[in-house]
């Protein structure tokens, strides 16, 4: 495979995004993976889980707005520039 | 202009070079002035020297000279720090320059460890006062200069290969040394998000990821110079060699410091925590054959 850093952009963008429409309630509750379910107890091992489930929910907190303006930027770019 | 520019030229010509050599803001020589008058461009040329002369008599006070040199200092200092401390928002510089303090007897020990590292015995990362070792004085500090130049080394390296086979192209080059960037970053991101996901409590930064993936750079390199110099069975050869002795070095170096942090019992306490652990140093460790591999083949036919 040939990667430009071009490629890596768009796929860091599109994992990002993919990350962002994950839905707290509708969808992530309903798998058991809600930011409620996931923060156990505050022993010294918090587990692969909850990791994961923070890790998320700090995705989408941190990037909501940012990404607005990144996929702005992306989309006119893509159909100004193909 | 052309005609103002051949009147007024007469006086500048007429004063020489000696009174040239008196001004004193003039920061060099003026020797367009003793040119041979049989250039053929020899008006145009004319037309220049006038207009340096012109500049100069702009700042031929001395006071508003002294005044704007020392404003403009003021204020170049003044830019520099702050796009020093911009800079250091992002990147420690500090921290980044102790990965850059190596000097050659560093360089051949690491280069031949990282060949045959089967008889290293010592695998630990010196401290002293709580800070780890400058790569100069610690063999197993990692380092990021034997990796950039490394890497530098490899896309001169695939050029060369891709010239000899009369397949060569400059964004070829182009293409290559992305190429091989993207895999770096990948595997960086990929492996700090393993240790974030493990919880490993280790005092392995970006840096130090870096460091450690950038040494399959060699391993690229031996490869492909054996394939060129002995055809297929050299490069396969080298890349046998090359990938159990960086698999070999990945996982003496990266077992002190990701399985570490335990128990002070050792490593063969089977919980979980440690054989994820466990199973992380080995992925790492068989990627890089892989990748060796996947970006090397190509370059030899």
């Amino acid at each position: 495979m040939a990667f430009t850093l071009y490629s890596l952009i768009q796929a860091a963008i599109l994992c990002v995004n993919a990350v962002a429409v994950l839905h707290e309630e509708r969808f992530l509750s309903k798998i058991g993976w809600g930011a409620d379910h996931g923060i156990g107890g505050f022993g010294d091992e918090p587990g692969i889980k909850s990791q994961l489930v923070n890790l998320i929910r700090s995705v989408r907190t941190v990037m909501r707005v940012p990404l607005i303006a990144v996929n702005s930027v992306t989309i006119v770019l893509l159909l100004l520039f193909g | 202009m052309a005609h103002q520019g051949y009147r007024q030229n007469m006086k500048p010509r007429a004063r020489g070079p000696s009174t040239m050599a008196g001004d004193p803001n003039q920061l060099f020589e003026d020797t367009s002035a003793g040119m041979p008058p049989s250039q053929p461009g020899g008006y145009p040329n004319q037309s220049y020297d006038m207009g340096n002369f012109s500049v100069n008599n702009i700042f031929g006070d001395s006071v508003v000279s002294d005044l704007a040199m020392a404003y403009g200092s003021n204020l170049a200092n003044q830019s520099k720090e702050m796009v020093n401390k911009e800079i250091n928002r992002f990147m420690p510089i500090n921290k980044l320059k102790y990965f850059f303090a190596v000097d050659t007897k560093y360089v051949v020990k690491k280069l031949a460890l990282l060949m045959f590292p089967y008889t290293h015995q010592n695998w630990e990362v010196r401290y002293s006062r709580d800070s780890p070792l400058t790569p100069r004085c610690d063999v197993n500090a990692p380092d990021l200069y034997i990796p950039s130049m490394a890497f530098i080394t490899y896309i001169l390296l695939a050029g060369m290969a891709l010239g000899i086979q009369k397949r060569f192209s400059p964004e070829v080059l182009g293409m290559c040394a992305s190429t091989a960037l993207v895999w770096i970053i990948i595997e960086v991101l990929a492996l700090l998000l393993c240790l974030y996901l493990v919880t490993v409590h280790t005092d392995l930064t970006t840096f130090d990821i870096l460091a450690y993936s950038g040494y399959k750079y060699v391993g690229m390199i031996l490869s492909v110079l054996f394939g060129l110099l002995f055809g297929k069975d050299g490069y396969y050869v080298a890349l046998a060699w090359t990938s159990c002795a960086l698999m070999f070095f990945i996982v003496r170096s990266l077992r002190m410091k990701i399985l570490s942090t335990v128990s002070s019992e050792g490593m063969v306490s089977y919980n979980a925590k440690n054989q994820i652990r466990l199973y992380i140093t080995m992925a790492t460790a068989l990627f890089q054959p892989v990748i060796i591999y996947w970006l090397t083949f190509h370059l030899i036919r």
